[in-house]
Protein backbone atom coordinates (compact mmCIF):
# COMPACT_ATOMS: atom_id res chain seq x y z
CA UNK A 1 0.00 0.00 0.00
CA UNK A 2 1.36 3.43 -1.10
CA UNK A 3 1.22 6.93 1.55
CA UNK A 4 -1.74 7.86 -0.91
CA UNK A 5 -4.14 5.10 -0.81
CA UNK A 6 -6.49 6.73 1.38
CA UNK A 7 -7.53 10.49 1.91
CA UNK A 8 -5.59 10.44 5.44
CA UNK A 9 -2.13 9.82 3.57
CA UNK A 10 -2.61 11.29 0.51
CA UNK A 11 -3.26 14.77 2.85
CA UNK A 12 -0.15 14.05 4.69
CA UNK A 13 1.89 13.73 1.85
CA UNK A 14 0.28 16.79 0.15
CA UNK A 15 1.06 18.83 3.72
CA UNK A 16 4.58 17.84 3.54
CA UNK A 17 5.26 19.61 0.43
CA UNK A 18 4.63 23.29 2.45
CA UNK A 19 7.50 25.67 2.69
CA UNK A 20 9.06 24.25 -0.34
CA UNK A 21 11.09 26.85 -2.16
CA UNK A 22 11.78 27.17 -5.80
CA UNK A 23 13.14 29.84 -8.05
CA UNK A 24 10.10 30.88 -10.06
CA UNK A 25 7.28 31.65 -7.08
CA UNK A 26 5.31 34.33 -5.47
CA UNK A 27 5.99 35.15 -1.88
CA UNK A 28 2.94 35.51 0.52
CA UNK A 29 2.50 37.91 2.23
CA UNK A 30 4.49 40.51 -0.40
CA UNK A 31 5.74 42.02 3.09
CA UNK A 32 7.87 38.98 3.30
CA UNK A 33 9.41 39.90 0.28
CA UNK A 34 13.16 38.24 -0.17
CA UNK A 35 14.09 40.98 -2.13
CA UNK A 36 12.62 43.60 -0.21
CA UNK A 37 13.64 47.61 -2.89
CA UNK A 38 15.79 49.79 -0.75
CA UNK A 39 13.83 52.47 1.22
CA UNK A 40 10.61 50.61 0.94
CA UNK A 41 8.70 49.15 4.35
CA UNK A 42 8.02 45.47 3.95
CA UNK A 43 4.07 46.49 4.79
CA UNK A 44 4.36 48.75 2.22
CA UNK A 45 4.76 45.46 -0.18
CA UNK A 46 2.18 44.11 -2.55
CA UNK A 47 3.60 41.86 -5.02
CA UNK A 48 7.12 40.22 -5.23
CA UNK A 49 6.52 37.29 -8.02
CA UNK A 50 9.62 35.84 -9.81
CA UNK A 51 7.72 34.86 -13.28
CA UNK A 52 8.89 31.32 -14.72
CA UNK A 53 11.43 31.17 -18.09
CA UNK A 54 8.02 30.97 -20.38
CA UNK A 55 5.65 32.07 -17.47
CA UNK A 56 3.32 34.93 -17.11
CA UNK A 57 1.90 36.56 -13.85
CA UNK A 58 -0.96 39.30 -13.50
CA UNK A 59 -1.91 41.67 -11.00
CA UNK A 60 -4.34 44.11 -10.05
CA UNK A 61 -2.55 47.48 -8.62
CA UNK A 62 -3.43 51.03 -7.10
CA UNK A 63 -3.34 54.04 -8.70
CA UNK A 64 0.25 55.49 -6.73
CA UNK A 65 1.51 51.87 -6.79
CA UNK A 66 5.41 51.36 -7.71
CA UNK A 67 6.38 48.42 -10.09
CA UNK A 68 9.47 47.63 -10.62
CA UNK A 69 10.97 44.47 -12.65
CA UNK A 70 13.97 42.91 -12.24
CA UNK A 71 15.89 40.81 -14.95
CA UNK A 72 17.62 38.64 -12.67
CA UNK A 73 19.38 36.39 -15.37
CA UNK A 74 20.29 39.06 -18.22
CA UNK A 75 17.52 37.27 -20.74
CA UNK A 76 13.96 38.10 -19.69
CA UNK A 77 12.16 39.60 -22.05
CA UNK A 78 8.57 41.05 -20.17
CA UNK A 79 6.06 41.31 -22.37
CA UNK A 80 3.80 43.71 -20.80
CA UNK A 81 -0.12 44.40 -21.28
CA UNK A 82 -2.11 46.97 -19.29
CA UNK A 83 -5.82 47.71 -18.75
CA UNK A 84 -7.66 49.98 -16.33
CA UNK A 85 -8.62 47.98 -13.64
CA UNK A 86 -12.25 49.81 -13.45
CA UNK A 87 -13.04 49.76 -16.63
CA UNK A 88 -11.18 47.12 -19.16
CA UNK A 89 -12.35 48.68 -21.98
CA UNK A 90 -9.73 50.93 -21.38
CA UNK A 91 -6.07 49.49 -22.30
CA UNK A 92 -2.50 50.93 -23.47
CA UNK A 93 -2.47 52.07 -26.56
CA UNK A 94 1.34 51.43 -28.06
CA UNK A 95 1.25 53.64 -31.30
CA UNK A 96 -0.67 56.56 -29.13
CA UNK A 97 2.43 56.09 -26.84
CA UNK A 98 4.96 56.74 -29.39
CA UNK A 99 2.70 59.26 -31.24
CA UNK A 100 2.10 61.43 -28.65
CA UNK A 101 5.57 61.62 -26.60
CA UNK A 102 7.01 62.78 -30.50
CA UNK A 103 9.26 59.27 -29.76
CA UNK A 104 9.79 55.86 -30.53
CA UNK A 105 11.65 54.81 -27.46
CA UNK A 106 10.81 54.11 -23.92
CA UNK A 107 12.92 55.13 -21.08
CA UNK A 108 13.09 56.42 -17.77
CA UNK A 109 10.36 59.92 -17.94
CA UNK A 110 8.64 58.58 -20.13
CA UNK A 111 4.83 57.60 -19.91
CA UNK A 112 2.54 54.89 -20.87
CA UNK A 113 -0.48 55.95 -22.71
CA UNK A 114 -4.05 54.59 -22.98
CA UNK A 115 -6.43 54.82 -25.72
CA UNK A 116 -8.61 57.01 -23.83
CA UNK A 117 -5.81 59.80 -23.60
CA UNK A 118 -4.68 58.96 -20.16
CA UNK A 119 -1.48 57.88 -18.28
CA UNK A 120 -1.31 54.26 -17.33
CA UNK A 121 2.36 54.34 -15.97
CA UNK A 122 5.24 56.65 -15.77
CA UNK A 123 8.30 55.11 -16.09
CA UNK A 124 10.74 56.59 -12.73
CA UNK A 125 13.84 54.92 -13.01
CA UNK A 126 15.62 52.79 -16.10
CA UNK A 127 18.35 50.80 -15.96
CA UNK A 128 18.36 49.08 -19.43
CA UNK A 129 17.78 51.51 -22.01
CA UNK A 130 16.99 48.69 -24.25
CA UNK A 131 13.21 48.00 -24.80
CA UNK A 132 10.72 47.71 -27.76
CA UNK A 133 7.11 48.82 -28.70
CA UNK A 134 7.53 47.75 -32.06
CA UNK A 135 7.44 44.13 -32.43
CA UNK A 136 5.06 42.85 -30.52
CA UNK A 137 4.13 39.31 -29.42
CA UNK A 138 5.38 35.60 -30.05
CA UNK A 139 2.92 33.62 -31.43
CA UNK A 140 2.41 29.82 -31.31
CA UNK A 141 3.14 29.63 -35.02
CA UNK A 142 6.39 32.00 -34.47
CA UNK A 143 7.55 29.31 -31.77
CA UNK A 144 6.58 26.66 -34.08
CA UNK A 145 8.88 28.29 -36.38
CA UNK A 146 11.42 29.03 -34.54
CA UNK A 147 11.49 25.91 -31.54
CA UNK A 148 9.25 23.51 -33.26
CA UNK A 149 6.54 23.91 -30.77
CA UNK A 150 4.70 26.95 -29.60
CA UNK A 151 1.95 25.44 -27.02
CA UNK A 152 1.43 26.62 -23.71
CA UNK A 153 1.55 22.83 -22.58
CA UNK A 154 4.98 22.51 -24.34
CA UNK A 155 8.68 23.36 -23.27
CA UNK A 156 7.86 26.71 -25.96
CA UNK A 157 4.86 28.75 -24.73
CA UNK A 158 4.12 32.49 -26.71
CA UNK A 159 3.76 35.67 -24.91
CA UNK A 160 0.22 35.97 -27.12
CA UNK A 161 -1.07 32.24 -25.64
CA UNK A 162 0.45 33.30 -22.12
CA UNK A 163 -1.67 36.81 -22.19
CA UNK A 164 -4.58 34.66 -23.50
CA UNK A 165 -4.31 32.70 -20.43
CA UNK A 166 -3.87 35.56 -17.90
CA UNK A 167 -7.08 37.41 -19.39
CA UNK A 168 -9.45 34.67 -19.18
CA UNK A 169 -8.67 34.62 -15.34
CA UNK A 170 -9.76 38.75 -15.41
CA UNK A 171 -13.23 38.37 -17.61
CA UNK A 172 -11.30 39.27 -21.33
CA UNK A 173 -10.30 37.53 -24.29
CA UNK A 174 -8.08 36.76 -27.57
CA UNK A 175 -10.25 40.03 -28.44
CA UNK A 176 -8.49 42.17 -25.49
CA UNK A 177 -5.13 41.19 -26.47
CA UNK A 178 -3.47 44.82 -27.64
CA UNK A 179 -0.28 45.31 -29.19
CA UNK A 180 2.52 45.04 -25.98
CA UNK A 181 5.46 46.65 -24.69
CA UNK A 182 8.44 44.52 -24.11
CA UNK A 183 10.88 45.53 -21.42
CA UNK A 184 14.45 44.03 -21.46
CA UNK A 185 14.35 43.52 -25.20
CA UNK A 186 14.84 46.47 -27.45
CA UNK A 187 14.63 47.25 -31.36
CA UNK A 188 16.22 50.51 -32.65
CA UNK A 189 14.95 51.89 -36.12
CA UNK A 190 17.32 52.51 -38.93
CA UNK A 191 17.07 55.11 -41.71
CA UNK A 192 15.10 52.90 -43.94
CA UNK A 193 12.85 51.87 -41.34
CA UNK A 194 14.38 48.37 -40.69
CA UNK A 195 14.17 47.47 -37.27
CA UNK A 196 17.42 46.10 -35.36
CA UNK A 197 16.93 43.85 -32.51
CA UNK A 198 18.79 44.05 -29.20
CA UNK A 199 18.53 40.84 -27.76
CA UNK A 200 21.44 40.38 -25.50
CA UNK A 201 22.28 38.38 -23.16
CA UNK A 202 22.54 42.01 -20.78
CA UNK A 203 23.98 42.10 -17.46
CA UNK A 204 21.93 40.17 -15.12
CA UNK A 205 20.24 42.18 -12.61
CA UNK A 206 18.89 45.49 -15.02
CA UNK A 207 15.88 46.77 -13.20
CA UNK A 208 12.99 49.40 -14.59
CA UNK A 209 10.45 50.95 -12.22
CA UNK A 210 7.51 51.90 -13.37
CA UNK A 211 4.47 54.34 -10.63
CA UNK A 212 0.78 53.15 -11.57
CA UNK A 213 -1.11 56.27 -12.70
CA UNK A 214 -4.77 54.92 -12.06
CA UNK A 215 -5.72 51.62 -10.69
CA UNK A 216 -4.31 49.13 -13.22
CA UNK A 217 -5.02 45.39 -14.26
CA UNK A 218 -1.21 44.61 -15.43
CA UNK A 219 -0.53 41.49 -17.60
CA UNK A 220 3.33 40.01 -17.60
CA UNK A 221 4.60 37.18 -20.06
CA UNK A 222 8.35 36.11 -19.78
CA UNK A 223 8.72 34.41 -23.06
CA UNK A 224 12.09 34.97 -25.50
CA UNK A 225 11.50 37.90 -27.91
CA UNK A 226 9.80 37.55 -30.97
CA UNK A 227 13.48 38.48 -33.09
CA UNK A 228 15.64 36.57 -30.83
CA UNK A 229 17.33 34.58 -33.82
CA UNK A 230 18.86 32.40 -31.25
CA UNK A 231 17.67 28.25 -31.51
CA UNK A 232 17.37 27.47 -27.44
CA UNK A 233 14.21 29.12 -26.15
CA UNK A 234 16.56 31.41 -24.12
CA UNK A 235 14.82 33.09 -21.23
CA UNK A 236 15.72 33.87 -17.70
CA UNK A 237 13.49 34.37 -14.85
CA UNK A 238 11.64 38.05 -14.35
CA UNK A 239 11.38 39.36 -10.81
CA UNK A 240 8.12 41.39 -10.02
CA UNK A 241 8.03 43.36 -6.72
CA UNK A 242 5.48 45.89 -6.13
CA UNK A 243 4.55 48.39 -3.30
CA UNK A 244 1.73 51.19 -2.41
CA UNK A 245 3.32 54.62 -3.00
CA UNK A 246 1.46 58.47 -3.24
CA UNK A 247 -0.56 59.65 -5.90
CA UNK A 248 1.77 61.78 -8.00
CA UNK A 249 1.68 65.03 -7.14
CA UNK A 250 0.87 68.65 -9.09
CA UNK A 251 4.34 69.27 -8.75
CA UNK A 252 5.45 65.99 -10.06
CA UNK A 253 8.79 66.92 -12.34
CA UNK A 254 7.64 64.06 -15.11
CA UNK A 255 4.04 65.26 -14.69
CA UNK A 256 4.98 68.58 -15.93
CA UNK A 257 7.85 67.44 -18.18
CA UNK A 258 5.87 68.08 -21.83
CA UNK A 259 2.67 69.66 -22.48
CA UNK A 260 0.90 66.57 -24.14
CA UNK A 261 2.19 64.68 -21.05
CA UNK A 262 0.57 66.90 -18.16
CA UNK A 263 -2.70 66.53 -20.26
CA UNK A 264 -2.24 63.20 -19.82
CA UNK A 265 -1.87 63.23 -16.24
CA UNK A 266 -4.87 66.25 -16.35
CA UNK A 267 -7.27 63.89 -18.32
CA UNK A 268 -6.80 61.08 -15.84
CA UNK A 269 -7.10 63.50 -12.50
CA UNK A 270 -9.99 64.60 -14.16
CA UNK A 271 -11.39 61.25 -14.19
CA UNK A 272 -10.87 61.11 -10.36
CA UNK A 273 -12.64 64.31 -9.66
CA UNK A 274 -15.93 62.43 -8.52
CA UNK B 1 -11.99 57.38 -72.41
CA UNK B 2 -10.39 54.98 -70.27
CA UNK B 3 -10.47 55.11 -66.60
CA UNK B 4 -6.43 54.94 -65.43
CA UNK B 5 -7.57 54.18 -61.89
CA UNK B 6 -8.38 50.69 -62.75
CA UNK B 7 -5.47 50.11 -65.13
CA UNK B 8 -3.52 47.00 -64.15
CA UNK B 9 -6.79 45.26 -62.24
CA UNK B 10 -7.27 41.32 -63.18
CA UNK B 11 -10.02 40.11 -63.76
CA UNK B 12 -13.99 42.00 -63.16
CA UNK B 13 -14.64 44.72 -60.82
CA UNK B 14 -16.77 44.11 -58.28
CA UNK B 15 -17.18 47.28 -56.18
CA UNK B 16 -15.93 50.86 -57.18
CA UNK B 17 -17.22 54.14 -54.84
CA UNK B 18 -15.46 57.19 -53.49
CA UNK B 19 -15.54 57.36 -49.79
CA UNK B 20 -16.17 61.05 -49.13
CA UNK B 21 -13.49 63.10 -47.17
CA UNK B 22 -13.96 62.11 -43.38
CA UNK B 23 -15.86 58.99 -43.48
CA UNK B 24 -15.79 55.46 -42.73
CA UNK B 25 -16.51 52.77 -45.05
CA UNK B 26 -16.20 49.04 -44.84
CA UNK B 27 -16.43 45.75 -47.41
CA UNK B 28 -15.65 42.20 -47.58
CA UNK B 29 -12.81 41.63 -49.72
CA UNK B 30 -12.32 37.50 -50.85
CA UNK B 31 -9.37 35.58 -51.17
CA UNK B 32 -7.76 36.17 -54.01
CA UNK B 33 -9.81 39.57 -55.18
CA UNK B 34 -7.29 43.01 -55.04
CA UNK B 35 -8.46 45.84 -52.99
CA UNK B 36 -7.17 49.58 -54.78
CA UNK B 37 -7.30 52.40 -52.92
CA UNK B 38 -6.47 55.73 -54.77
CA UNK B 39 -5.77 58.57 -53.05
CA UNK B 40 -7.42 61.08 -55.39
CA UNK B 41 -6.02 64.34 -54.81
CA UNK B 42 -3.00 63.49 -52.60
CA UNK B 43 -1.84 63.16 -49.36
CA UNK B 44 -5.14 61.70 -47.84
CA UNK B 45 -4.29 59.14 -44.49
CA UNK B 46 -6.36 56.24 -44.91
CA UNK B 47 -6.85 54.42 -41.85
CA UNK B 48 -7.58 50.66 -42.55
CA UNK B 49 -8.26 47.72 -39.93
CA UNK B 50 -8.77 43.94 -41.45
CA UNK B 51 -10.07 41.46 -39.39
CA UNK B 52 -10.68 37.57 -40.61
CA UNK B 53 -13.93 36.85 -42.35
CA UNK B 54 -14.68 33.51 -40.21
CA UNK B 55 -13.01 34.56 -37.26
CA UNK B 56 -12.97 38.45 -36.04
CA UNK B 57 -10.88 38.18 -33.42
CA UNK B 58 -7.84 37.31 -35.67
CA UNK B 59 -7.18 40.72 -36.96
CA UNK B 60 -4.74 42.71 -38.42
CA UNK B 61 -1.22 43.24 -36.66
CA UNK B 62 1.01 46.10 -37.09
CA UNK B 63 3.56 44.53 -34.80
CA UNK B 64 3.54 41.01 -36.16
CA UNK B 65 3.82 42.76 -39.40
CA UNK B 66 6.88 44.68 -38.37
CA UNK B 67 8.61 41.81 -36.70
CA UNK B 68 7.85 39.25 -39.45
CA UNK B 69 9.67 41.59 -41.77
CA UNK B 70 12.14 43.36 -39.86
CA UNK B 71 11.04 46.63 -40.87
CA UNK B 72 8.42 49.53 -39.51
CA UNK B 73 7.16 50.21 -43.56
CA UNK B 74 4.85 49.07 -45.61
CA UNK B 75 5.71 49.35 -49.15
CA UNK B 76 5.50 46.80 -52.61
CA UNK B 77 6.10 42.84 -51.06
CA UNK B 78 5.12 43.27 -47.57
CA UNK B 79 2.72 40.99 -46.40
CA UNK B 80 0.13 42.48 -43.51
CA UNK B 81 -0.13 39.43 -40.91
CA UNK B 82 -2.64 38.62 -38.51
CA UNK B 83 -2.12 38.44 -34.92
CA UNK B 84 -2.16 34.88 -35.06
CA UNK B 85 1.03 35.27 -37.48
CA UNK B 86 -1.26 34.47 -40.86
CA UNK B 87 -0.50 35.81 -43.94
CA UNK B 88 -4.04 38.34 -44.74
CA UNK B 89 -2.97 40.48 -47.10
CA UNK B 90 0.23 41.47 -49.62
CA UNK B 91 0.82 44.43 -50.75
CA UNK B 92 0.85 43.63 -54.96
CA UNK B 93 2.56 47.20 -55.40
CA UNK B 94 1.90 50.63 -54.82
CA UNK B 95 3.07 54.07 -56.48
CA UNK B 96 4.00 55.52 -52.80
CA UNK B 97 7.24 54.69 -51.99
CA UNK B 98 6.27 53.36 -48.30
CA UNK B 99 3.40 53.96 -46.16
CA UNK B 100 2.82 54.08 -41.96
CA UNK B 101 1.40 51.17 -39.66
CA UNK B 102 3.07 52.89 -36.67
CA UNK B 103 0.72 56.20 -36.05
CA UNK B 104 -2.17 54.17 -34.86
CA UNK B 105 -5.22 56.18 -35.57
CA UNK B 106 -6.41 59.50 -34.13
CA UNK B 107 -9.14 59.66 -31.47
CA UNK B 108 -10.71 62.60 -29.67
CA UNK B 109 -9.11 61.39 -26.54
CA UNK B 110 -5.64 61.45 -28.21
CA UNK B 111 -6.05 64.72 -29.71
CA UNK B 112 -6.58 66.54 -26.40
CA UNK B 113 -3.13 65.35 -25.96
CA UNK B 114 -1.60 66.19 -29.10
CA UNK B 115 -3.15 69.67 -29.32
CA UNK B 116 -5.10 70.63 -26.73
CA UNK B 117 -8.81 69.93 -25.46
CA UNK B 118 -10.21 72.57 -27.74
CA UNK B 119 -9.65 69.68 -30.48
CA UNK B 120 -11.79 67.36 -28.09
CA UNK B 121 -14.92 68.09 -30.13
CA UNK B 122 -13.47 67.36 -33.59
CA UNK B 123 -14.37 64.23 -35.99
CA UNK B 124 -11.28 61.50 -34.86
CA UNK B 125 -10.91 57.97 -37.23
CA UNK B 126 -11.59 56.55 -34.00
CA UNK B 127 -15.37 57.31 -34.08
CA UNK B 128 -15.35 55.87 -37.39
CA UNK B 129 -13.62 52.77 -36.71
CA UNK B 130 -16.56 52.44 -33.66
CA UNK B 131 -19.31 53.06 -36.51
CA UNK B 132 -18.37 51.04 -39.08
CA UNK B 133 -17.52 48.33 -36.67
CA UNK B 134 -20.70 48.25 -34.55
CA UNK B 135 -22.33 47.13 -38.18
CA UNK B 136 -20.75 44.21 -37.36
CA UNK B 137 -20.89 43.26 -34.27
CA UNK B 138 -17.68 44.69 -32.87
CA UNK B 139 -16.91 47.01 -30.29
CA UNK B 140 -13.70 49.57 -28.61
CA UNK B 141 -12.12 46.12 -27.63
CA UNK B 142 -11.85 45.14 -31.21
CA UNK B 143 -9.95 48.11 -32.06
CA UNK B 144 -6.61 47.27 -32.19
CA UNK B 145 -3.64 48.24 -34.24
CA UNK B 146 -3.92 50.17 -37.62
CA UNK B 147 -2.70 50.80 -41.24
CA UNK B 148 -2.14 54.37 -42.47
CA UNK B 149 -2.12 54.26 -46.08
CA UNK B 150 -0.32 57.82 -48.10
CA UNK B 151 0.49 58.74 -44.08
CA UNK B 152 4.37 59.75 -43.77
CA UNK B 153 5.82 58.87 -39.82
CA UNK B 154 9.43 58.65 -39.77
CA UNK B 155 12.34 57.99 -36.89
CA UNK B 156 14.98 59.66 -36.56
CA UNK B 157 18.46 58.43 -35.29
CA UNK B 158 17.72 59.62 -31.71
CA UNK B 159 14.58 58.24 -31.59
CA UNK B 160 12.39 61.30 -32.84
CA UNK B 161 9.13 60.26 -34.53
CA UNK B 162 5.90 62.25 -35.83
CA UNK B 163 3.17 62.35 -38.87
CA UNK B 164 4.93 64.74 -41.13
CA UNK B 165 4.20 65.98 -44.36
CA UNK B 166 3.19 63.31 -47.25
CA UNK B 167 4.87 61.41 -50.23
CA UNK B 168 1.64 60.22 -52.29
CA UNK B 169 0.32 62.94 -54.76
CA UNK B 170 -2.87 63.14 -56.91
CA UNK B 171 -3.95 59.47 -58.01
CA UNK B 172 -1.18 57.59 -56.24
CA UNK B 173 -2.57 53.80 -55.25
CA UNK B 174 -1.61 50.92 -53.09
CA UNK B 175 -2.92 47.67 -54.22
CA UNK B 176 -3.78 44.56 -51.69
CA UNK B 177 -4.53 41.16 -52.16
CA UNK B 178 -6.26 39.48 -49.99
CA UNK B 179 -4.69 35.99 -48.86
CA UNK B 180 -7.91 34.93 -46.78
CA UNK B 181 -11.54 36.82 -46.65
CA UNK B 182 -11.27 39.48 -45.17
CA UNK B 183 -13.62 42.69 -43.83
CA UNK B 184 -11.80 45.71 -44.28
CA UNK B 185 -13.26 48.49 -42.29
CA UNK B 186 -12.14 52.50 -43.59
CA UNK B 187 -11.50 55.60 -41.60
CA UNK B 188 -11.20 58.32 -44.33
CA UNK B 189 -8.82 60.32 -42.10
CA UNK B 190 -10.66 63.83 -40.96
CA UNK B 191 -7.40 64.88 -38.87
CA UNK B 192 -7.18 68.77 -39.80
CA UNK B 193 -4.33 69.26 -36.99
CA UNK B 194 -1.21 67.82 -38.06
CA UNK B 195 0.12 67.09 -42.09
CA UNK B 196 -1.19 64.04 -42.22
CA UNK B 197 -4.37 65.10 -44.65
CA UNK B 198 -2.00 67.88 -46.00
CA UNK B 199 -4.79 70.36 -43.25
CA UNK B 200 -7.27 69.18 -45.47
CA UNK B 201 -9.36 65.84 -46.05
CA UNK B 202 -10.50 64.54 -49.24
CA UNK B 203 -12.30 62.07 -50.64
CA UNK B 204 -10.69 58.64 -51.73
CA UNK B 205 -11.64 55.76 -54.15
CA UNK B 206 -12.51 52.09 -53.15
CA UNK B 207 -12.22 49.05 -56.26
CA UNK B 208 -12.73 45.80 -55.85
CA UNK B 209 -11.38 43.56 -58.36
CA UNK B 210 -10.98 39.64 -59.20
Amino acid sequence: MTDTANPYGAQAHARAMAGTRVESMPTLPASAAADLPEGVAAEAMVWEETIAPGGYAAKQLGRGARLRLTDLGGDACASMLVFNAERPIERLNVADTLKVQWNAYLGAGRLVLSDMGKVMLSVLDDEAGTHDAFCGASNQASNARRYGTGDNWGPHPNARDRFSLALAKFGLGRRDIHPCINWFKGVRVEEDGGVTPQIGPFAAGRTITLRAEMDLILVLANCPHVMDARADYTVTPLRVSAWRGPVTPVDDPIRNATPEGLRAFLNVEADFSR
Amino acid sequence: MTDTALQGLAGPVTLDQVVAARAPWDAIVRKGQTLRIVDLEGNQAVDFLMYALTDDAERYSAQDTMAAQGNIFLRTGSVLLSNEGRAMATVTGTSVAYHDTIGGACSCESNTLRYGHHTKSQHACVENFLQANARHGRGKRDMVSNINWFMNVPVEADGALGIVDGISAPGLYVDLRAEMDLVAIVSNCPQINNPCNGFNPTPVRMIIAG
